[in-house]
């Protein structure tokens, strides 16, 4: 394990800069935090939860897949994929790394997505222990450990230092570029922070929010349940919960016609919208109620159901205080998650 | 090295009533105005909905000009007071959002006034010249 | 002035299902915390007593969700309404988008709504709840302890400038209605206007990059009710889900503001549920004021029937080449 002192951070940051494009949690004007390519004078934003996850970066909300070139009666298919350059991705919470591994069983199994791919074989992730979770927060709902994150490299913050270990070969590949910054240490801060960590999840709201009673193979038990009527009456249909999850995949393919030839780019879709999935004989979900339940339904059944029993929810807690009428998976969770929640 | 003289594309509605006859006086009276205009003829200057305008700076135009009848004299009575309306709000808006406000017009022109269309056009194309190339309402997808 | 607390609101909408008024009460539900109150349907009196909330975070106005809940509820649906969204109640009576016979509505009085980010921002992360039951909130977090707020301090900011906290439309009040007020609501718009283009242009580019296009101030929006909007469709050539670039922020805000201008009633859900905290007012505002400098002051939903300003003309009207001139500025 090494340790760098917290007032070195800077240097750290600018080290890393000097061979990758960084990326790290930014406070905003308006308070909150996001995923900002770090320059000189940028600081790390105490607050570890931004408004949306990192999934943006490996994932972005639009991103252009090729181009049609059209001559005549002639069209030219364009590559426009970039060769990607290593990037590092710094200061990930627990739950934002099993998020990726989330997106990672939806885009890294057959089909393969090579967009998707590409990232996230040249990312390096950079987790770290979250000290500070906020009331909306339930990771440990899904096994997530906030005081052990995964990914390339963990961090742990205390009051003086900053705690690495590296976890994969990329991760020790970054290190050995930080070696003059950091030296070596034991593990006592770390562990003393892991304990903290451990006591202040006990006392979270939602600390013994239970998610047993979902999970594959419940698809007869909740589809038909008359309480997805109440709980979705009143959706207005937006697509923020969508937007803001670490976790929600879908996506839509569109052309765009430039005049000059026509640009075929993927974007961010929501099971929320009236258009999605939108099909020749029109729409398969007609009513917000189908919509609402389908989103659901998606993080806690039929995920689990196809990927080893593992939820497709992480628990960061952004939709809970983003929606717009404050209607979210925990309270369905609540709702008809059975006794465990009373 | 031969620096290309600047040519703004400059997208004109113009009424069927009145404004797209004062483009065709200023043709027949052999009244010169600048190539980049390019007229779209509406049924009437309200026909313009905000999002024309909007299209017509993302598919690569520097300057939109509306044109159509004298106040009062609208083929349809009063379409062109819906139009006077819309388009001061519309207009302070971009001028709001920090878009250069010489973009946009409106005219009034009559089917008699072919030299008035011909020296509003002239004087819109200097003024948009002047400010160059769109830059804040563009759309980089269509200018590849 | 008398404190208006959930016991009247629920005693009261007992009352009238109970004596058959009405069949179903529109109204906020309790949430896991105190801040996040869910709008809901309620259809007797043990929903009511167990989940109803009316307090500091009752913010949503519900005068849009009458559209579909007159529809699917039969019977009189009763709603309760804050000072500014009977504005909202009677712009959609005005666009005939539901029926007034299928509404009963009580107006409610209205000390103004907190905002949890402001909260946020001085008690820290970790609100377990908030008691509003006094001026002085207080409230419980995990690593501040119990922290005390004024409430003026932690104000929505549509509360600040709160506009009118008079009740435009109401079949009976539960407590006072007030009177129209002049707010600086107006000031930022100002401020805005005084900058240079260069400024302003930055100003709007750093708000409006951080759209991520989820449509939630359209969907709350009141005078948002097209049954199938432009940007949804997809033979309008200009449906689009994402914010692609700049283009695309710019165009899905001006044109939205522009549809509802005349319609605004300014009441502030756009702002509100806007999850990158766009300040979306300011765009409606300055409409609103535009129009009121323009063609008289005119206030949406003030009246049932009243014609907008961008449906109405006069002979003299203002040239949009003067509205510039007029401001002092060289064209």
């Amino acid at each position: 394990m090494l340790k760098i002192s917290l007032d070195k951070l800077g240097n750290m940051f600018a080290e890393i800069s000097k061979n990758m494009s960084l990326y790290l949690p930014v406070d905003r004007a308006d308070g909150k935090s996001e995923y900002t390519k770090w320059e000189e004078g940028k600081e790390w934003s105490n607050s570890l939860n931004t408004v949306k996850g990192p999934k943006d970066i490996f994932f972005p909300q639009t991103e252009d897949m090729m181009e049609f070139k059209v001559e005549g009666k002639n069209i030219e298919v364009v590559d426009t994929r970039k060769a990607s350059e290593d990037f590092v991705v710094f200061g990930v919470r627990a739950c934002d790394v099993q998020a990726l591994e989330i997106l990672d069983r939806v885009f890294l199994t057959q089909p393969y997505d090579s967009y998707y791919a590409t990232k996230r074989e040249h990312g390096i992730v950079v987790s770290v222990a979250c000290n500070r979770p906020n009331e909306a927060c339930f990771c440990t709902a899904f096994g997530i450990d906030p005081a052990s994150p995964k990914g390339d490299v963990s961090c742990w913050k205390t009051q003086a230092d900053l705690y690495m270990q590296a976890n994969t070969q990329k991760g020790e590949k970054l290190m050995s570029l930080l070696a003059d910054l950091t030296q070596e240490a034991c593990d006592e801060e770390v562990c003393k922070e892991k304990n903290a960590i451990a006591e202040i999840m006990k006392k979270l709201p939602l600390a013994k929010l239970d998610v047993s009673m979902f999970g594959g193979g419940k698809t007869q038990e909740f589809f038909d349940d008359p309480r997805w009527a109440e709980l979705s009456e009143s959706c207005i249909g937006c697509g923020t919960c969508t937007f803001v999850c670490p976790t929600c995949q879908c996506y839509d393919i569109k052309d765009f016609n430039t005049g000059k030839g026509v640009i075929r780019y993927r974007c961010w879709d929501s099971c929320m919208y009236s258009e999605f999935t939108k099909m020749a004989h029109g729409n398969n979900r007609n009513t917000q109620k189908e919509r609402f339940r389908q989103r659901f339904m998606h993080k806690l059944v039929y995920f689990p159901e196809n990927n080893d029993g593992v939820f497709s929810c992480v628990g960061c807690g952004r939709c809970v205080s983003r929606c717009p009428i404050s209607m979210n998976i925990v309270k369905v969770i609540k709702k008809l998650g059975g006794k465990g929640n009373e | 090295m031969q620096v290309k003289e600047y040519k703004p594309l400059i997208v004109a509605f113009c009424c069927n009533w009145c404004s797209y006859a004062g483009a065709d006086l200023a043709g027949n009276n052999r009244l010169s105005y600048p190539a980049e205009v390019k007229i779209i003829k509406v049924p009437c200057s309200c026909r313009v909905n905000p999002m024309f305008i909007l299209r017509a700076f993302q598919r690569g135009a520097d300057g939109v000009i509306i044109c159509g009848c004298h106040p009062g004299d609208c083929h349809y009575t009063s379409g062109n007071y819906y139009t006077r309306r819309r388009m001061a709000a519309l207009f302070s808006m971009f001028d709001y959002l920090g878009i250069e406000k010489e973009r946009t017009r409106v005219e009034w022109v009559s089917a008699a006034e072919g030299a008035k269309f011909a020296a509003t056009m002239n004087d819109f194309v200097e003024k948009v010249v002047s400010l160059g190339e769109n830059k804040r309402l563009e759309d980089l997808r269509c200018k590849k | 002035m008398q404190k208006i607390t959930t016991q009247m609101l629920v005693e009261r909408a007992t009352a009238l299902l109970n004596n058959g008024t009405v069949s179903a009460v529109l109204g906020w539900k309790k949430g896991e915390y105190d801040y996040d109150v869910t709008p809901g349907v309620f259809k007797s009196a043990e929903e009511l007593s167990e989940a109803f909330v009316y307090g500091d975070f009752s913010a949503a106005n519900l005068s849009k969700y009458l559209i579909k809940k007159t529809d699917s509820i039969t019977g009189k649906i009763l709603v309760f309404l804050k000072p500014c969204d009977t504005y909202s109640f009677n712009q959609l009576l005005t666009e005939h988008r539901f029926n007034r016979e299928s509404v009963y509505a009580v107006g409610v009085q209205c000390g103004g709504m907190v905002d949890i980010d402001k909260i946020k921002s001085i008690a820290g992360d970790g609100v377990l709840s908030v008691d509003y039951s006094s001026d002085e909130l207080v409230v419980s977090t995990l690593y501040n302890g119990d922290v005390k707020i004024e409430k003026s301090r932690v104000l929505a900011e549509r509360c600040v400038n709160c506009k009118s906290k008079k009740h435009v439309a109401y079949d009976e009040l539960l407590g006072e209605s007030g009177e129209e007020i002049s707010s600086g609501r107006f000031d930022e718009v100002e401020r805005l206007e005084s900058m240079t283009p260069d400024e302003r242009f930055a100003f709007w580019q750093n708000e409006l990059s951080r759209c991520i296009r989820c449509n939630a101030c359209r969907d709350a929006c009141p005078a948002c009710t097209c049954e199938k909007c432009v940007f949804d469709n997809p033979n309008s050539g200009v449906e689009n889900k994402s914010p692609a670039n700049s283009f695309e922020e710019q165009m899905f805000h001006i044109i939205r503001a522009f549809h509802v201008a005349g319609r605004c009633t300014d009441c502030g859900e756009c702002s509100r549920v806007c999850p990158q905290n766009i300040p979306l007012h300011l765009l409606n505002r300055k409409f609103i004021k535009d129009m009121n400098d323009f063609y008289g002051e005119y206030q949406a939903g003030a009246e049932v029937g009243s014609r907008a300003p961008l449906v109405n003309y006069t002979a003299e009207d203002i040239e949009p080449s003067d509205v510039f001139n007029r401001r002092g500025e060289d064209a």
